[in-house]
């Protein structure tokens, strides 16, 4: 039973903070991914729970003991890497074997363990392979093996899969789950790739900048995204300036009432998803008014761009059965949006919850 | 009656196809192998005139000759005593400092690393007569001690600037995998590290050994005549004896460190352990 949490984990290299005061906690067997662009942290973050680097400041625990102390060697997590690391003058069974050997187990233990390992990522005859014998693909499943083979209490996955074709990324990370469940560890998972954190994780932490912005549930960090940057990094979103005037939000020539209780005044922002919003008769009041300018028929849906007077370019997702095409005007009306205030929870907006929204059927 | 074009006789259509190789083929032939192949002849006639393709008489007689000088008896050991301390040596002080310019940063570090560079591609012959300045002052010329350096002198360019594009090539991410599974940083140099530059570091060590038996320049300047390699008593004994037999057979004694080296390291290849280990 593993747990890791960290408490104020910040990490500075000269000027540059890569990781700001980080606290996390992971359940036991959970799998949590940390989720980001390119250069917000989340390797580094990684790296400093496996000892690879060492936090500026800050507490590492795994089941509520410090590891601060331990140097990388001593401590009780095992990595994949984004790069392949299997050792290039040692063959397959030697790699997984390597670590067995310092730890000091026996000649029977250690075949039968190398043995176990190779069969539970599903490459039983590869021992006697070197790694330059291997695809990409089987290099990852064998460095998997070989962190997996020192039971170790944590398993750290640093972007393991972003060498690796596309339909071969799905293969390999459904099979991670199935062999993080079956032995049953738990597991920190770095990607920047929104849909394989959205798929595979218990929990996804949301990075930026060196901050965790949001740590939720995969469904609700889409549903529910908590700042800005999560609303427009998770999925397709629009975000759409506007001004809050006391309970009321002015875009364009537009102005909608705000759930009582919201009373603000200053700039805000709207985001709505593609998939909430609808079409509405044209002529409707609070109906915004475009024209079609680009369909992409996405097989059981279509994606519709359509340029606004004081909104820009929306994204509409359409069922196939409403018929655009391009030059087609378009009165529009969010079902669903979030209206987001500097440094203050979001508001969530269901049109229910606003009268003059309410759907009024299908053109 | 067929027309026989040219690109049908299969000589000329072979030729067409594979023409770079079979000129390579043909360099290699005509540069390496036949030069070798006459003085590996020439080692082992006693009578071989013109217009003979062979020598006429054959025997060992010559290698008796020359094996038995007192001059080349002397020579030798002093020559394999002369490029194994120095490659020792070599290693000892280089791969040290190759592993830091490698894996440390510091003030200077390309200035240093240029540095080797710049007093080989010096004329060497000049730098050596400089050298020799200072080492008749420090009473080092005419002495073992002061082959050794100026050979020794000879090797850093060679011993730093391989086994520092080597050490550089390993992916610190191995390293960090190593440490990952429990290896201390000792273990990842000596289990990881090193088994990874070895095929650099073997070359590196072979053409240190090997430069350093050929050496005639420094070894002429600084060593003779008190103390005389092969390369060195070479010279005189070709110029005024016009015997090919003496050049042939000192040349050979000469390619045999080279040869057992070699074959040392096509024993190591056939392991499959180099290749694994230049990713091939
Ligand atoms: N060893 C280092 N030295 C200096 N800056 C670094 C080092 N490692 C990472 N950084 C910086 O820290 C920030 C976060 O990097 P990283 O954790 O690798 O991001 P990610 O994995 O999310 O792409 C980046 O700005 C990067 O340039
Ligand atoms: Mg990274």
């Amino acid at each position: 039973m593993s747990t890791l949490s960290l408490h104020q984990i910040r990490k500075q290299f000269g000027d540059v903070v890569a990781v700001h005061e980080m606290n996390l906690h992971v359940n036991h067997g959970e799998f949590l991914c940390i989720l980001g662009p390119s250069g917000c942290g989340k390797s580094t973050a990684l790296r400093m729970i496996a000892g690879f680097e060492e936090p500026t400041a800050g507490d590492i625990r795994i089941d509520d003991r410090s590891i601060g102390m331990l140097p990388p060697n001593k401590r009780p997590t095992a990595m994949v890497f984004q790069k392949y690391t299997l050792w290039p003058h040692m063959r397959v069974y030697e790699n997984i074997a390597f670590g067995l050997r310092l730890h000091g187990f026996s000649r029977k233990d250690i075949d039968e363990k190398v043995k176990g390992a190779l069969e539970l990522v599903g490459l039983p005859a590869y021992g006697k392979r070197f790694p330059s014998q291997l695809s990409g693909g089987e290099q990852q499943r064998i460095a998997l093996a070989r962190a997996l083979v020192l039971q170790p209490k944590i398993l750290l996955l640093d972007e393991p899969f972003s060498n690796l074709d596309a339909l071969l990324r799905v293969r390999l990370r459904e099979e991670l789950r199935r062999i993080q469940r079956q032995v049953n560890i738990t597991a920190i998972f770095v990607t920047h790739d929104q849909e394989e954190a959205l798929s595979l994780a218990d929990r996804i932490a949301v990075m930026n900048k060196g901050r965790i912005e949001q740590l939720d549930h995969p469904s609700r960090i889409y549903e529910q995204p908590q700042t800005l940057f999560v609303a427009d990094f998770i999925g397709v979103m629009n975000l759409l300036p506007a001004h809050q005037d006391g309970g009321e939000i002015i875009i364009g020539s537009y102005r909608m009432p705000v759930p009582s209780g919201n009373e603000y005044s200053g700039d805000v922002t709207l985001a709505v998803r593609p998939e909430d919003l609808a079409i509405v008769p044209s002529g409707s009041d609070a109906a915004w008014n475009g024209q079609v300018e680009h369909v992409i028929d996405l097989g059981h849906y279509r994606k519709v761009l359509v340029r606004t007077e004081h909104m820009g370019v929306l994204k509409v997702y359409l069922p196939k059965a409403v018929d655009v095409r391009e030059a087609t005007t378009l009165a529009l009306q969010p079902t669903r949006y979030t209206i987001f205030r500097d440094h203050q929870t979001p508001i969530e907006v269901h049109a229910g919850s606003v009268p003059q929204l309410s759907l009024q059927g299908m053109a | 009656m067929t027309t026989v074009t040219i690109t049908s006789i299969p000589f000329i259509r072979f030729f067409r196809r594979e023409g770079i190789g079979i000129l390579w083929l043909i360099g290699l032939i005509f540069g390496i192998v036949l030069p070798i192949l006459t003085v590996l002849l020439w080692a082992f006639a006693i009578k071989w005139r013109y217009p003979s393709v062979l020598p006429t008489e054959w025997g060992l007689d010559f290698w008796m000759e020359t094996l038995s000088r007192a001059d080349i008896r002397r020579a030798l050991p002093n020559s394999i005593a002369l490029s194994v301390l120095v490659t020792v040596l070599s290693a000892v002080i280089c791969l040290p400092a190759s592993f830091a310019f490698a894996r440390l940063q510091f003030r200077g570090k390309q200035g240093l690393l240029l540095s080797f560079l710049f007093t080989n591609a010096f004329p060497r012959f000049g730098l050596y007569i400089a050298i020799a300045v200072i080492f008749f002052r420090f009473k080092l010329v005419g002495t073992f001690a002061g082959v050794v350096v100026i050979q020794l002198l000879n090797t850093l360019l060679l011993m730093i600037w391989i086994p520092t594009a080597a050490f550089q090539g390993v992916d610190r991410a191995l390293e960090e995998a190593g440490l990952d599974v429990g290896a201390s940083p000792l273990q990842v140099f000596i289990q990881i590290t090193l088994p990874m530059v070895f095929p650099a570091l073997f070359a590196a060590l072979l053409l240190t050994f090997v430069n350093t038996f050929y050496e005639t320049y420094g070894a002429l300047l600084i060593g003779a005549p008190n103390v005389l390699t092969i390369p060195v008593i070479m010279f005189p004994l070709i110029n005024n004896q016009p015997i090919p037999q003496f050049g042939a057979i000192l040349s050979l004694v000469l390619f045999a460190p080279s040869v057992v080296l070699l074959l040392f390291a096509n024993r190591l290849l056939r392991g499959g352990y180099l290749t694994a280990g230049f990713g091939v």
